[in-house]
């Protein structure tokens, strides 16, 4: 995908699956995220940019609520999935994460099997009635993660064993074995060599198909790449959230601008 | 104490040196410390260290050497056929020992000169009495080789003192004129006084090495001093501990070995799974103030001495599962005789062990990264679901190097076992018997008079080489797997 | 590279609603709870544990700081100690203990007519009540006040450790039932005496200060000449392993190259550390004392065993705080032309120096409650009767040392013993959380976040 396809793509209207308004939060006394209105659509790659520290991760975090594990994190104004507000007291994280999955910067697999780390998120949900079922979703999430041609031969080799590609890999199948709606991507390629970052990246777009992407990304580039929709971050603050391609050609906000050619971050 | 004299003595010697070698070094240099090598300072210590640390190096291995020296050249003196029937040179020569000590102290008494007490002869003389008018009892009259061998032994000793004051004082004099000479302002007094500082640092660095050869040889020397004495497939293979002074002892390992594992085994029951949860819950789920609050108080426990766990098991534990388990007690049933059993002390350890076990899982647990954590989490996972099932798995072989220590901490506790555990060898199942462990025999066995050559005594040192090695391999094993475990995040 | 196939739309599995949990969710949910709850219990157990020791050693502890005492007006009749009237003091002495028993009976005569109190016990009786320590306190008084013999002197003599027993509750006219030292009678008899105020339960500085006394008269048994003991063994502790300790690390963190030799000292050191302690009980009395003919019993011997003990510990701290000084502190020392050794003893040292105290102190502590060696080199099994007179003798001659005398006494079999023991590990723990409070108070007065 060149900058000349970027600029050929279709602008479609899409439903919109996830509504953030008016989010606020604070680290302890520090104001980390400052008023941002966001709307994540279905079946689209949204891009988080912005430079290091401008809270483009932390607001990642809210919207599966990870950031419930950070003690002096509190999140304030109104996040909602498909209409229902996510940080709503009768809401469970856990059954949250199960419909907006997550994945890493750093590739996190579990010390077990390819299998087991994949098996893992629908063993917890209870999504597998018996072992055949199992097999079958481990499968198709490997087959999506892109991973099952160079895996299936070892599904019983621990998962660390994996060169640092398939193991990030591996942690989107395990991602998406959990049949999320919303998949979070939390610079998932940063700790990646170009081989490894562009099948990572290839892999979103297929995953666009069926999944509304969040990616946060240092590299623009990369935002240019894969996203439909991006959101420029600016030391909390949202500056411009709009179609890729007007955001990397046409910015309205003088910061955008400077971020783009390289003038901040 | 003519050896704390002596050190005195080297002492003033050493700082005489300073002083003057210090103003030797001035005035090489008409007064201008500028135009000296080094800082006057360290021409005094090169003066001062040059005469005090050879000589006190000759002094600690003269005193070493010495008892080996006067030990060897006096057994001489005792013909092996004067040796009785059942007893061993070992035997008497610690005779010789206890005459010559009585010999120094009925002189110090003043009931003999120096001289009378050397030309002492035991058919002219009632020794025995003698000695017991100072407090110095003999089994048995004092036999004329023996007496002759006790006051060889006195003036080789005396000689050996005279010479060895002698040496090392005229150590620390040549020390101090060689030093003193070559004080001049172009001399390198810092060079040579810092790596004579070095020798001395990797001196005490070496004494951790001195520490585990001590244990190791003085314990096999006693050892096969009891192999001799003692067959060592009853030691390692018998069945019985059953040791007898009027010798033919039955001395097994066994028996004291199983309640060894035992209690321990009762002891991690308790430690491990109290110590492993609160570990978890202090990093996986107590905020910051219970964790302030909370982790210092359960370290207590680490902190208070054994003897007080011990007291607690002889005085209350022990007594409180008497009152449920034994005569006449709650459950009206006879299981338990007295206070001490495996489960009073097994359960005591165990209350030691609870911040062992703690702190040692909560550093590991601590080890496991927090993108483990996350990623579980991310998918959906309760905290317990991440704990059971992401964290502990990466933890494992920690955890496990940390049960090992404690194991082996169980294994080497002495003062809870010989108040709580009783006295009696034997294997059986019963947590609520009284059984008896390595440890406390060694105590037995070594308290009270200790006769150096029967096989009831020495056994002691078996029983502790046995010990150390035990634990030595749990250690060894244990930090193995723990730096493994620390290597594979870091 | 993605297989199309697999590729079809995911199905809505996680049910409708966020805002309602399934039941699979509140199954979870449980769980954790439930698992939760194990940890509170776990903290909750260990806590707990550690209160009812606390409660166990004051309850039972405290009763040692008080005794009781009987005042009684003696007079100290001539026709019984000095026969002659010439206060030859020679003669005086040759009056025993068992000379000095009658006047005892007949003041607690005089006590008994003079308070009105009703008796059918004999005089004899009456003074079986009081210590067997009485007499000889007595005589004492007399030997040293030969002055005062013809008159009456007011006496604070301890009660046996029945009574002392009786009146903090030990004691029950049931318990002593079979008891043939002390009599019904005798208790109520002590009952009267306490309503008269003769006789008093009163602080007991004798227990912190004394010494230990036969089995006999655990009344009069005191930790004050084992402290000493301690002591001793804690200075030579001090004086070994801290300069010992801290040489070892400095060469080990600041000159050791790297090779196989520090490598196996390294190794030692951490093993030594988990060495148990009854060990060392080994090597000091194979090589201190069957082979070094060092005295059996000698705070000096115990001292040497606990340095050797220590040592492991102190090297481990210490190394940590030397590492813990950053290394621009050498360089800069370095960099203005100071040598080595001049800027580990001149700069990293004095930085270390709080680390390194705090560690030694934890270190001293440690030594302090250890006991398993010293029963190896014989600090227990006598009486340890009187302090030392000279430095010398506090290192050569026999003496007991805290921890060593509360297993003595809690061997023996008389249960006014454990009083003491548990009083005496009072005394121990005192001076065990003061040590680590000073540690504490060190570390975070002086330690330095770089």
């Amino acid at each position: 995908m060149n900058d000349m396809s970027r600029l050929e793509r279709v602008v479609e209207t899409k439903n919109i699956k996830m509504e953030c308004r008016d989010c606020q939060v604070y680290y302890g006394e520090t104001h980390a995220i400052k008023d941002v209105n966001v709307d994540i659509e279905e079946k689209t790659v949204t891009a988080f940019i912005g430079p290091s520290g401008c809270g483009k991760s932390t607001f990642l975090r809210c919207l599966n609520r990870m950031n419930d594990t950070i003690a002096t994190a509190r999140v304030e104004g109104s996040f909602r999935l498909d209409g229902e507000d996510i940080y709503d007291r009768r809401v469970d994280p856990v059954q949250l994460r199960a419909k907006v999955g997550m994945v890493f910067q750093k590739p996190n697999p579990f010390p077990k099997s390819i299998y087991d780390n994949v098996a893992y998120g629908p063993r917890i949900h209870g999504l597998a009635r018996n072992k055949a079922e199992m097999d079958e979703i481990v499968e198709k999430a490997l087959r999506r993660g892109a991973l099952w041609n160079e895996v299936k031969d070892r599904l019983d080799a621990p998962g660390t064993g994996l060169s640092g590609g398939q193991q990030q890999r591996l942690c989107i199948a395990r991602a998406i074995a959990t049949e999320p709606e919303v998949l979070l991507m939390d610079e998932p390629c940063s700790a990646l060599d170009p081989i490894a970052t562009a099948q990572v990246e290839e892999l979103i777009d297929e995953l666009r198909q069926n999944y509304s992407v969040v990616i946060v990304t240092h590299s623009m580039q990369q935002a240019a790449r894969v996203s439909q929709k991006t959101a420029f971050f600016h030391l909390g603050n949202l500056v411009e959230f709009g179609e890729t391609g007007q955001i990397f050609t046409n910015p309205v906000d003088p910061r955008t601008e400077s971020y783009i050619t390289g003038r901040i971050g | 104490m003519p050896t704390l004299w002596l050190v005195c003595l080297l002492l003033v010697l050493a700082a005489a040196g300073f002083v003057m070698g210090r103003a030797r070094a001035l005035s090489s240099a008409g007064g201008d410390a500028r135009t000296l090598h080094s800082l006057p300072n360290y021409y005094g210590l090169n003066v001062a260290l040059t005469s005090l640390v050879p000589a006190l190096a000759v002094l600690a291995i003269w005193l070493l050497a010495q008892p080996i020296i006067v030990e060897s050249r006096v057994s001489k003196l005792i013909p092996a056929e004067t040796v009785p029937e059942g007893s061993t040179i070992g035997l008497v020569m610690s005779d010789v020992r206890r005459v010559a000590a009585g010999l120094d102290l009925v002189v110090d008494a003043g009931l003999l000169t120096v001289p009378e007490a050397s030309g002492l002869r035991a058919e002219e003389r009632d020794v025995r009495a003698l000695l017991g008018e100072v407090g110095v009892a003999l089994g048995a009259d004092v036999r004329p080789e023996v007496l002759a061998a006790a006051q060889r032994s006195r003036m080789l000793n005396h000689t050996g003192g005279l010479l060895m004051t002698g040496l090392v004082t005229g150590l620390a004099l040549a020390g101090l004129g060689w030093a003193y000479v070559r004080t001049n302002k172009d001399f390198r007094a810092r060079n040579v006084v810092e790596r004579g500082v070095l020798v001395l640092l990797i001196v005490a660095a070496s004494l951790a090495i001195l520490t585990t050869v001590g244990i190791v040889l003085s314990m096999l020397f006693e050892t096969s001093n009891f192999f001799r004495l003692h067959d060592w497939k009853d030691f390692f293979f018998g069945s019985t501990w059953a040791p007898n002074f009027r010798g033919d002892s039955e001395l097994s390992i066994l028996p004291l070995l199983w309640g060894t594992l035992y209690i321990s085994f009762i002891a991690l029951l308790v430690s491990v799974p109290i110590g492993l949860f609160a570990a978890i819950y202090l990093s996986e789920y107590a905020g910051k103030a219970t964790r302030a609050l909370a982790k210092p108080l359960l370290e207590i426990l680490a902190g208070i001495p054994t003897i007080v766990y011990g007291l607690f098991a002889l005085l209350t534990v022990g007594p409180t599962l008497a009152k449920v388990f034994g005569k006449g007690g709650l459950l009206g049933v006879e299981w338990m005789a007295g206070a001490t059993s495996v489960l009073t002390a097994g359960v005591v350890m165990g209350i030691m062990l609870i911040p062992f076990v703690s702190s040692l899982s909560d550093d590991i647990i601590n080890a496991v990264p927090q993108s483990m954590r996350d990623g579980s989490l991310g998918l959906g996972a309760t905290r317990s679901e991440t704990v059971r099932q992401v964290v502990l798995p990466a933890a494992l072989p920690g955890i496990v190097g940390a049960i090992l220590l404690a194991a082996s901490r169980a294994i080497g506790e002495t003062m809870i076992v010989v108040m709580g555990a009783g006295a009696i060898a034997k294997f059986s199942l019963n947590p609520l018997d009284t059984m008896t462990t390595i440890t406390t025999r060694i105590v037995s066995q070594l308290t009270g008079d200790t006769d150096f050559a029967s096989p009831e005594t020495l056994v002691a040192f078996a029983l502790g080489l046995t010990l150390f090695v035990l634990t030595l391999g749990l250690n060894v094993l244990a930090l193995y797997i723990v730096r493994k475990y620390r290597e594979q995040y870091e | 590279m993605t297989d199309l196939s697999a590729n079809a739309a995911p199905a809505k599995r996680h049910g409708a609603s966020l805002l309602e949990q399934n039941a699979r969710t509140r199954r979870r949910n449980r769980a954790e709870a439930r698992f939760r709850g194990y940890g509170i219990a776990a903290i909750a157990v260990g806590l707990a544990m550690l209160l009812v020791l606390v409660f166990n050693i004051v309850s039972k502890g405290v009763g040692a700081y008080s005794q009781t005492f009987v005042t009684l007006e003696v007079e100290l009749q001539e026709s019984k100690l000095d026969k002659k009237g010439n206060r030859d003091i020679e003669e005086i002495k040759k009056v025993s203990t068992f000379g000095y028993a009658p006047l005892i009976n007949s003041a607690f005569a005089a006590a008994v007519k003079e308070g009105g109190l009703e008796t059918k016990l004999k005089a004899k009786d009456q003074a079986g009540i009081l210590s067997k320590s009485a007499p000889a306190q007595l005589r004492d008084y007399v030997i040293a006040n030969p002055d005062k013999i013809g008159e009456t002197v007011s006496f604070r003599f301890l009660a046996n450790s029945r009574v002392d027993g009786y009146l903090k509750g030990r004691v029950t006219r049931d318990s002593i039932a079979n008891d043939k030292s002390i009599s019904a009678e005798q208790l109520d008899f002590v009952d009267q005496l306490a309503a008269a105020g003769i006789l008093k339960k009163t602080f007991n500085p004798d227990f912190i200060l004394g010494s230990d006394a036969s089995d006999q008269r655990p009344e009069s048994a005191g930790i004050g000449v084992s402290m000493v003991g301690s002591l001793f063994m804690m200075l030579v502790v001090l004086a070994l392993s801290l300069p010992i300790g801290v040489a070892a690390s400095i060469y080990l963190e600041e000159f050791a190259p790297k090779n196989w030799f520090t490598d196996v000292i390294e190794v030692n050191i951490s093993n030594l550390a988990a060495v148990p302690s009854i060990v060392f009980g080994i090597l000091g009395l194979a090589v201190f004392i069957n082979y070094m003919h060092l005295p059996m019993s000698a705070p000096l011997v115990g001292g040497l065993v606990l340095t050797l003990m220590t040592l492991p510990t102190i090297i481990i701290s210490t190394r940590a705080s030397l590492k813990a000084v950053p290394p621009s502190i050498r360089d800069a020392a370095l960099g203005v032309g100071a040598s080595k050794m001049q800027a580990v003893f001149h700069h990293v040292l004095p930085l270390a120096a709080p680390g390194i105290l705090t560690g030694t102190i934890i270190g001293l502590a440690q030594a302090l409650g250890e006991t398993a060696p010293l029963l190896l080199i014989g600090m227990v099994g006598f009486i340890a009767s009187n302090p030392p007179d000279s430095i010398a003798a506090g290192l050569l001659s026999p003496n007991s040392a805290m921890p060593a005398q509360i297993y003595e006494w809690a061997k023996r079999a008389d249960p006014a013993f454990y009083e003491r023991a548990w009083g005496g590990i009072i005394i121990l723990l005192v001076f065990l959380v003061t040590m680590n409070t000073l540690a504490v108070i060190l570390r975070r007065r002086f330690e330095r976040r770089w």
